[in-house]
């Protein structure tokens, strides 16, 4: 296991919401018809004519405190490279406990397994040299950032150096390790 | 590929969380009873060793492994790799209550057997040692639960009260869900547990004082499940945003129809009014009070499973 700690960052000033990350992911991993590992996200508030959108491309946040690890009985869900969330297919009893205990919607069942599914941060491409997600590769504005939170000179570790940024319902208590640029 | 949108749809998590189905509040129900039955039997068992008891009485400790099967069936219809359900037997994950109640299953199953066999009377068991004479060692089996009998029914309540905490802890731990998210619902089930075990030992032909003595142990029992449901929705409406819209749904929601007929009117507060009756007229406590009991601690599961799954973080506006 790489002594890392693996952290994505989007920027919602330039995500357009053009869902190339949802097709792309699901093109890369082969994801079952009908679910998705990722997605857009987008919100209208106000009363017209004062209205406010927010639009940005969600995912697992490869909590640092996962509370779907801590639920898991059999240890299927684990950390793992870099400290991302990872499942192991082949331990999953599909008991659904850990969607349940995460806050995000992030876990479904892969129909054709049987077994958990999420967003693994492609760490089959990481591990294996390939320095981008493939949501990171295919975003056409260039908004997902991703890289070792441990590493001060990383592209992840000086964005959120410098810029004002946010996580999904800090409020949890998951510590996610994605985060979205204001 | 033809995906026709990219929100995000997945099945049984989009709109609401709902990827537990009948099953689970079917098996949160019959560990309950069973956990009721195991600490009733064995605590009467390690207190009136020499009282005579009915047959029926003596006989009931085996509906705990009959029961406990059942609802582990249920369990095992809701994963969706049942064939991997071993892999629960290979790790011990102290922070999960599912693995914690996976382990607690399996000590229980050698432990109501016993206390069953010991507690039967003894021309069943000698009828029974007859029939199985090829197994071998019964005899011994027969001579140690006999010499053993206290220690087992202790190991009955023991156990029996780690499964009926451990299937309210198993919701109350997921903080991702306000409505389960309470340390109360551990000790609700295990009481709830015990008032269906009560009142599933009062279905049968019980002697006139054993009937008199489970139903006023009911009596307390549903009383302290009253006010562990106050606190509980107590808990919860004095909480944050999240745990007040979870609430919510039992007071004007969805659910308040169902759970203030089901489970509180017609499941706790009319068999308490109509046990007070019975003893204070000195009624032998028939079953249609066990009937209500058993009707309203199977729908506090099932719509404590199914409101919990609808609660989440709602304030997620807010957090931005």
């Amino acid at each position: 296991m790489s002594d890392k700690s693996y952290a994505m960052v989007l920027d919602t000033r330039t995500c357009v919401g053009c869902s190339a990350c949802v097709i792309g992911c699901k093109t890369e991993n082969g994801v079952a018809k009908g679910y998705v590992r990722d997605w857009i996200f987008s919100e209208t508030t106000g009363t017209y004519p004062n209205l406010q959108m927010t639009v940005r491309s969600e995912r697992c946040n490869h909590c640092a405190d996962a509370p779907c690890v801590t639920v898991c009985p059999t240890g299927s869900s684990h950390y793992g490279a870099g400290g991302t969330v990872q499942v192991n297919q082949d331990k999953c009893s599909g008991c659904k406990a850990c969607i349940a205990a995460c806050p995000y919607g992030a876990r479904f069942i892969d129909p054709n397994e049987g077994a958990i599914d999420k967003c693994t941060f492609c760490m089959h491409r990481i591990e294996n040299g390939i320095p981008t997600t493939s949501c990171q590769e295919i975003c056409p504005t260039q908004s997902i950032y991703f890289g070792d939170l441990d590493d001060p000179n990383s592209e992840v570790s000086r964005l959120l150096a410098t810029r004002e940024h946010y996580t999904l319902l800090p409020g949890a208590g998951t510590k996610p390790k994605h985060f979205y640029l204001k | 590929m033809q995906e026709i949108t990219t929100t995000r749809t997945n099945q049984y998590i989009d709109p609401v969380l709902h990827i537990w189905h009948g099953e689970i509040p079917l098996y949160l129900f019959l560990g309950g009873v069973v956990a009721g039955i195991m600490i009733l039997t064995g605590l009467w068992f390690a207190l009136r060793p020499t009282t005579e008891r009915s047959r029926a009485l003596s006989l009931l400790p085996w509906a705990s492994p009959v029961l406990l099967s059942a609802g582990m069936f249920f369990l095992w219809l809701d994963l969706e790799h049942p064939f991997n359900a071993w892999r629960f037997y290979l790790t011990m994950k102290l922070g999960s209550p599912m693995s914690w109640g996976a382990w607690i299953l399996m000590l229980i199953y050698p432990a109501s057997i016993l206390l069953a066999w010991a507690g039967s009377p003894a021309e069943v068991r000698q009828v029974w040692l007859k029939r199985l004479a090829k197994v071998p060692k019964l005899d011994a089996v027969n001579a140690w639960t006999a010499q053993n009998t206290k220690p087992l029914a202790v190991a009955n309540v023991i156990l029996g009260a780690a499964l009926g905490i451990y299937t309210g802890v198993l919701l109350g731990t997921m903080a991702a869900r306000p409505l389960w998210n309470s340390a109360i619902l551990g000790p609700l089930f295990l009481v709830s547990g015990l008032s269906t075990g009560a009142a599933f030992l009062l279905l049968y032909r019980l002697a006139d004082q054993e009937r008199i003595t489970l139903s006023k142990i009911d009596m307390g029992l549903i009383a302290v499940e009253l006010l562990l449901i106050a606190l509980w929705l107590i808990g919860l409406a004095s909480g944050g945003a999240e745990a007040r819209a979870a609430v919510g749904q039992l007071f004007g929601g969805p659910y308040t129809a169902a759970f203030w007929t089901l489970v509180i009117a017609l499941g706790l507060v009319t068999p308490l009014i109509a046990e007070i009756i019975e003893h204070r007229h000195k009624v032998v406590p028939g079953r249609v009070t066990a009937v209500l009991v058993l009707i309203g601690g199977f729908a506090l599961r099932w719509i404590v499973v199914f409101a919990g799954q609808h609660s989440g973080w709602v304030s997620e506006l807010a957090q931005r």
